[in-house]
């Protein structure tokens, strides 16, 4: 049971995604409800609180403190989280990481695992190689459940399915589970799910998760989940296997105060969700009494995979504060009209749109940075205060500058126009004389409407999207400029 | 320039002004942009206040003219820049922020709907601002827009290179704007109101967009 | 070799991240920067005593926990009228429970009681096989409606309170923190324990975001609030 990644080495770029995306009307709707719905409950408990500017600069200080000392704070995780009886392993990159999970399960003599929803393992697409190496992997969170079952793709951080409907995941599971009889009510679906995975829970030796956080002071590693999935996941089995990206360190146990306030409030609107586990390592108590509490075995892998680059990037550095809320995503006017899969990455919206290039070191996904309108609702809710607006433009930049360099950028359509218009703006001559050939150039293309107002219904080239769905008023007879003129002149 | 001149205040234009470089800056081009930041810098560096009649414009100024002075690195300019910013204002601010106004005797007896445009709303944060002053017009018809603060999808050249979506954006836009039955819908962005205006014209919808500023140069004839 | 590739690895991403940083961090520095940060947030509660739990019991059940007040006196008769109207007939119990806190005279189990089991390494299916667990709390957080779990005695192992479908959780009045931050003080000293923050049964909102109560952890919460 294998089902396509998102790739973004191979994804079609935003807009022609976005177009086959717009194109569906019901997952357009099913986006549109979700968004709404977690807005809703965002705003209402981020309404409580009278000091959430105050945690957001604390969760922003925090999380820039931390990059600013990350070999410390890696190497005092790896230290405390090893004396506590964890195994630390490093990985440089998305092949290493994968390489390094599916030698430890089947070190570990499973050939099954099961998996708490993890957005780092769907970045590296660690279930296709798992499953290369004959190690099934079983979802247990609902949504991603629902993904494996229909052999989709993850749309949103958070609620990875919200693009499907309960008709749809009925569907779903009548099918993979065998239940023809299956009702639509959502309590259905979930008791069918519980039914479903309680078997494996209880039979599966081996287990893998993502960390939402790791604590340096303690070695602890801190998972935030509500239906009790994940506790299954990092209680029951012998071995546990926690993938996490680097950036995931906070220093001290005492910083979680800030992130378990911010986190639950703006990822899922509520003012904690269900279970937060916190674990160090592995209990002490002897398996053979049975009172060890949790698995007797226990990794961390430390994950790389261009996080560094980032980090190396003044101005980009901010992108790993990120906490993985989706609140980012809830707000955007873009997300919630093209849903999730026109990233072509598992990280979509705001937060994917600035983080998807940088992870792939700007050599894929280069639509993903004008994939924004720059409204700055992403920013408004980001509980860390990163500023998206401000990455976006500056990859933008980048972008440009990779496009620009060389040979091919001196037939770059687009730079040349930008160019030229530079030009023209910084003289106030040419500035006038392009208005006035601009309303000549315009001519052909105005056509009057009823009023006696010229207008522009078509337009060439790179500038046809505006057409598609707009009208341009032609150039004024007079401009501002001359009107301004002939009033001095005739002293009105 | 009827409004402020109404309230006493002389104008200037300074005719060697352009464009304050967002498009090229949020664009991506970069250096494109820095001339025309000294440009500006030489054009206003006189004024006793800048208004100027775009948010997203003096949103462009506020958060990146002071990083790109710093870019360019010359001593004298970061200071100009430094000390020309605080007396930049958007056109609706400049009057209840730094007037402290909200009746400027305006008349314009029409039906309106307000949008707010992102940049003014976020990152000027002019808050209710022009909708105080709105409401302070007389004989205004003044109906609110569903979804206010919401994006109407222009951009920049995102409406060009996204148009697909930015044409969705938009639609959702001007549903809320015909659904107020308002005769015009206004903004302190022209940028906005030029995108909105193409849909409604498209559509043939005979609303109309007006800039803030025209509402409130409306008068009444009688004078006062 | 694997070794070499492990070690050269480990050095290979820590030499990436100094190299983005600019040079090995100094600890003395990073522990001087972390008390720099700006905590302008709220630590301590305003709340008087009383609102606190009021506002804990409110939370509580705004996430479909059930909440009864009892004195330190009345804890067994509470349990066994809270357990009847449960209709449970197994409860697991950690070791080091307060006895105090079971029924008084409880009805043998052949006579149709409750049966009490405590937990001495129950294993996965047998915890499947029991109704409840009856537990107590380390504190509980009154502004989130949660309770917080350790693995110390009286509140036990993590997968106790996890496979059965029902739990009933003890907590003293004194316990009850009004914010997240003087919990996490609270918490501080013991931080390496095994501890789960729990704030209503378990839930999802996957399907449609609407709210559905348990999916597999308890669906079903019960909460003793001793004051």
């Amino acid at each position: 049971m294998s089902r396509g990644g998102l790739d973004p080495k191979t994804a079609p770029t935003f807009p022609m995604a976005a177009k086959a995306m717009l194109g569906d009307a019901q997952l357009r709707k099913n986006v549109r409800h979700a968004t709404d719905v977690i807005q809703g409950k965002r705003a209402r408990v981020v309404g409580e609180m009278p000091d959430w500017q105050e945690l957001r600069e604390a969760g922003k200080q925090i999380r820039r403190h931390t990059m600013e000392y990350l070999d410390f704070y890696l190497e005092e995780f790896e230290a405390n989280c090893t004396r506590a009886g964890g195994v630390v392993h490093w990985a440089r990159d998305a092949e290493e990481a994968r390489r390094i999970v599916v030698e430890l399960v089947k070190a570990s003599g499973s050939d099954e695992v099961i998996k708490i929803k993890s957005m780092t393992t769907e970045e590296i697409q660690l279930n296709p190689a798992l499953e290369a190496a004959g190690i099934h992997p079983y979802e247990t969170d609902l949504a991603e459940l629902i993904i494996q079952l229909g052999e989709d793709r993850p749309s949103h951080i958070v609620v990875p399915a919200l693009h499907k409907n309960r008709q749809e995941i009925r569907e779903i599971f009548q099918r993979e589970m065998n239940l023809p009889e299956l009702g639509d009510r959502p309590q259905d679906l979930a008791d069918a799910a519980r039914m479903f995975l309680r078997e494996k829970f209880l039979r599966v030796k081996t287990a893998v998760s993502g960390a939402n956080f790791l604590i340096a002071e303690t070695g602890g590693v801190c998972v935030v989940e509500s239906e009790g999935n994940g506790r299954m996941c990092l209680t029951l089995p012998e071995t546990l296997i926690t993938i996490a990206g680097i950036d995931k360190v906070l220093p001290r146990f005492q910083d979680l105060e800030v992130m378990l306030q911010l986190l639950p409030r703006s990822a899922t609107g509520e003012r904690m969700n269900p279970y937060n586990s916190i674990w160090t390592g592995v209990d002490a108590a002897s398996a053979d009494d049975g009172l060890r509490d949790g698995p007797g075995v226990f990794h961390v892998v430390l994950m790389d995979n261009a996080r560094t680059e980032i980090l190396a990037d003044e101005e980009g550095r901010q992108t790993l504060n990120c906490i993985r809320c989706g609140a980012c995503q809830n707000a955007c006017p873009v997300y919630r009209q093209t849903g999730g899969h026109a990233y072509g990455s598992v990280y979509a919206g705001p937060i994917g749109a600035i983080l998807t290039p940088q992870l792939q070191e700007m050599h894929h996904a280069q639509s993903l940075p004008y994939a924004s309108s720059l409204c700055g609702a992403c920013y408004e809710v980001c509980p860390v205060k990163i500023n998206i607006p401000e990455v976006l433009i500056h990859l933008r930049n980048k972008v440009v500058k990779q496009n620009t360099a060389g040979v091919a950028g001196l037939f770059d359509v687009e730079a040349g126009a930008m160019k030229a218009m530079a030009m023209i703006f910084r003289s106030e001559r040419r500035f006038r004389a392009t208005q006035r050939l601009g309303r000549m150039a315009e001519r052909p293309l105005v056509r009057k409407d009823e009023r006696g107002q010229g207008w522009i219904g078509w337009l060439p080239g790179l500038l046809g999207g505006w057409t598609q769905a707009r009208d341009l008023e032609e150039m004024p007879k007079e401009t501002f400029r001359d009107w301004w003129e002939r009033r001095g002149r005739d002293g009105n | 320039m009827r409004v402020l001149e109404r309230l006493g205040h002389t104008v200037e234009f300074p005719r060697g002004q352009t464009c304050c470089g967002q498009m090229h800056y949020n664009t991506g081009y970069q250096a494109e942009a820095m001339p025309l930041l000294e440009r500006f810098v030489a054009q206003f560096r006189g004024a006793e206040a800048v208004v100027v009649p775009s948010s997203s414009c003096v949103a462009m100024m506020r958060d990146h003219y002071p990083k790109m002075a710093v870019a360019i690195g010359r001593a004298e300019l970061i200071a100009e820049v430094d000390a020309l910013l605080p007396r930049v204002f958007e056109f609706s601010e400049f009057l209840t922020k730094r007037l402290g106004l909200e009746d400027v005797g305006a008349y314009y007896p029409h039906r309106v709907t307000y949008h707010a445009s992102c940049h003014g709303l976020r990152n000027l944060l002019l808050g209710d601002g022009p909708m105080r002053l709105l409401k302070a017009v007389r004989g205004i018809d003044l109906v609110e827009l569903q979804g206010l603060e919401q994006c109407c999808g222009f951009g920049g050249t995102f409406a060009v290179k996204n148009a697909d979506v930015s044409s969705a954006m938009l639609a959702e836009k001007t549903t809320a704007v015909l659904n107020t039955k308002a005769e015009a819908c206004t903004a302190c962005d022209n940028s906005c109101l030029m995108h909105i205006q193409g849909a409604l014209h498209r559509q043939r919808t005979g609303v109309k967009t007006v800039h803030l500023a025209e509402i409130l140069a409306g008068e009444d004839g009688v004078g006062r | 070799m694997e070794t070499d590739m492990v070690t050269n690895s480990r050095a290979e991403v820590l030499r990436r991240v100094r190299a983005a940083t600019g040079g090995t961090s100094d600890g003395a520095a990073a522990w001087i920067g972390w008390n720099g940060i700006a905590r302008e947030y709220r630590r301590k509660g305003t709340r008087e005593r009383k609102k606190v739990l009021a506002l804990l019991e409110d939370r509580l059940r705004d996430y479909d926990g059930r909440v009864v007040r009892v004195t330190s006196e009345g804890v067994g008769q509470s349990v066994a009228e809270i357990l009847a109207e449960r209709g449970v007939r197994r409860m697991v119990v950690p070791v080091g429970l307060p006895v105090g806190w079971l029924p008084v005279s409880w009805m043998p189990p052949s006579a149709g009681g409750v049966e009490f089991v405590v937990d001495e390494g129950l294993s996965s299916h047998e915890l499947d096989g029991v109704d409840g667990v009856m537990t107590g709390a380390t504190l509980a957080i009154a502004e989130t409606g949660t309770f917080v779990l350790q693995s110390v005695a009286g509140q036990g192992r993590r997968a106790t309170t996890l496979v059965p479908d029902y739990h009933l959780c003890v907590v003293k009045a004194e316990d009850v923190v009004e914010t997240v931050p003087e919990a996490m003080e609270r918490l501080q000293e013991m931080a390496g324990l095994a501890t789960t923050f729990v704030s209503g049964p378990s839930a999802t909102a996957d399907i449609e975001m609407t709210r559905i109560k348990g999916v597999h952890g308890p669906r079903f919460l019960d909460v003793i609030l001793i004051v």
